[in-house]
């Protein structure tokens, strides 16, 4: 089992370990409501080491990143990020990724693509075989940490420990620059909370002085470490994918309703003929949002069954939601009563769940 | 981790406290740490007749679902109120007493014989460690 840099700061602050995506991870060191009502009202702090990092440079870079991305790849500048994803051929989803879009490397277009943790090896094949241009790849995961420093009071907390103007960035946009004394870190307005904040990209030898830099200076505001337990509620308060849950190799991103990332106008693209066939046809279902009267919580796997108790859906992400007090969940329903407002029933175990199919984000910001 | 001497186990993490022919049944401190935080207790079996290994209950924790097993066969009598989502509704009381404040139903024994397969608290402890 691999460890980030920050494994022994999370046994000192007394995290609960886990293992995830191959590293020994923090998942939760007071408590995951604690934690997910830090990043919503003040801030909190996650080692997100475990994510992929792949550099893309070469004449060709732009082609290969717009062969292998759903997303449009040219409308990006140096400073600009853009959710994405990697199709596979049969149109389903091979992993979600931000691309970054770096400063020109001899007279070409750069790039960063960051994956999950759990699909490093998976995404770095893919990419190398489909590699047929004049582009080169560079895995840098191993050498390169993350920190995902989240919250209202993000902005106050990293401009107290950077020159960098970094308040005002504006959502998916980067900056390089000195961060807690040490040179060229990356600093981007990204984060899977839907409370803002920055994600701080940094060597693995760098990455400790910020965390502490970082630890000092939110004191005052209330920054707390944050695990991958309250990750996963902040997220999915926003209804945004999980990769093996929401969205996998079988799923559509038109399914998922990831259609804004899918420009099928900027030309073809790995899984581009299957994708626009699936839209022209029209889908048959569609990862929809929900909510339980129930106190019960709905969980990954469990059915989904219309008035005559038919199965129409399967549940694929399920929690209590920290922020609403109440069981919130996403899952694949049958379009003709993924509609919402519509009554269906979530089955857990010999008991029948009454949920209402409702709006995206299940959380909104005030 | 607390394994308190005069209780016996399960391995599914209950733990039973013999009170006469009742008992009281709870989830061990090993279990409710490994949940996490727990946000409903739900139990529905008040009053039935349940077989050893039965599901009683279940409980909720932000991350996870778990059922409760009975540790041996008997009555549902009661479920502790103290949980209960009608009443004060306090299911963390099961995160930070186990043993006390958070146990979870009262049951009547059907059969003393079936006690002697549970595990003692130096086996169960071995179990977790």
């Amino acid at each position: 089992m691999k460890k980030t840099p920050l494994y022994e700061k999370h046994l000192a602050l007394g995290a609960k370990m886990t293992p995830f995506a191959g590293f020994e991870m923090p998942v939760v060191y007071t408590g995951i409501t604690e934690e997910h009502l830090a990043v919503r009202n003040q801030a909190g702090m996650f080692d997100v080491s475990h994510m992929g990092e792949f550099l893309v440079k070469g004449k060709e870079s732009l082609e290969l990143v717009q062969h292998l991305t759903s997303n449009d790849a040219a409308k990006l500048f140096p400073g600009r990020i853009q959710y994405s994803c990697f199709p596979n051929e049969r149109g389903g989803i091979i992993d979600d990724l931000l691309v970054y879009r770096l400063a020109d490397e001899d007279g070409s277009p750069a790039f960063m693509l960051v994956v999950n943790g759990a699909n490093i090896e998976k995404d770095w094949a893919w990419v190398n075989a489909n590699n047929k241009f004049d582009a080169e790849l560079t895995n840098v995961s191993d050498q390169t940490a993350l920190i995902a420093l989240q919250g209202p009071k993000a902005g106050d907390i990293l401009s107290s420990i950077t020159p960098l103007e970094v308040a005002e960035m504006p959502y998916y946009h980067f900056k390089k620059g000195e961060v807690a004394g040490l040179s060229n870190i990356l600093v981007s307005t990204t984060g899977y909370t839907g409370s803002g904040g920055f994600e701080i990209y940094a060597a693995n030898d760098q990455i400790g002085p910020i965390w502490d830099a970082l630890m000092e200076a939110g004191e005052k505001h209330g920054l707390k470490p944050t695990g991958l337990g309250s990750r996963d509620t902040l997220r999915l308060e926003m209804g945004f994918c999980l990769f093996g849950n929401d969205i996998t190799d079988e799923t559509s991103p038109i399914e998922a309703g990831l259609g804004w990332i899918t420009k099928l106008k900027k030309g073809d693209f790995i899984g581009s003929d299957k994708i626009k066939e699936l839209k022209e046809k029209g889908i048959k279902r569609k990862l929809t949002a929900f909510t339980i009267s129930d106190r019960r919580v709905p969980r990954h796997g469990y059915p989904i069954y219309n008035e005559s108790e038919e199965k129409i859906g399967e549940v694929t992400s399920g929690t209590q939601s920290p922020s609403l007090g109440h069981p919130i969940g996403l899952g694949y329903i049958d379009i003709d009563y993924a509609i919402e407002g519509n009554p269906v029933f979530v089955g857990a175990g010999r008991k029948m769940l009454k949920a209402q199919i409702c709006k995206l984000p299940f959380y909104k910001n005030a | 981790m607390n394994v308190p001497k005069d209780l016996k186990y399960t391995k599914e993490h209950e733990w039973i406290r013999v009170e006469g022919d009742e008992a009281i049944v709870g989830v061990t401190d090993f279990a409710q740490s490994e949940l996490g935080e727990i946000v409903y207790v739900e139990v529905e079996t008040v009053g039935e007749e349940l077989d050893k290994d039965e599901v009683f209950g279940t409980v909720e924790a932000v991350k996870t679902t778990s059922d409760m097993f009975m540790p041996i066969s008997g009555e549902v009598l009661a479920f502790n109120e103290e949980l209960d989502e009608d009443g004060e509704d306090n299911p963390a009381a099961i995160n930070d007493d186990p043993y006390g404040t958070g146990w979870i139903v009262k049951i009547k024994i059907s059969d003393p014989d079936e006690l002697n397969d549970l595990l003692s608290a130096d086996e169960y402890g071995e179990l977790i460690s």
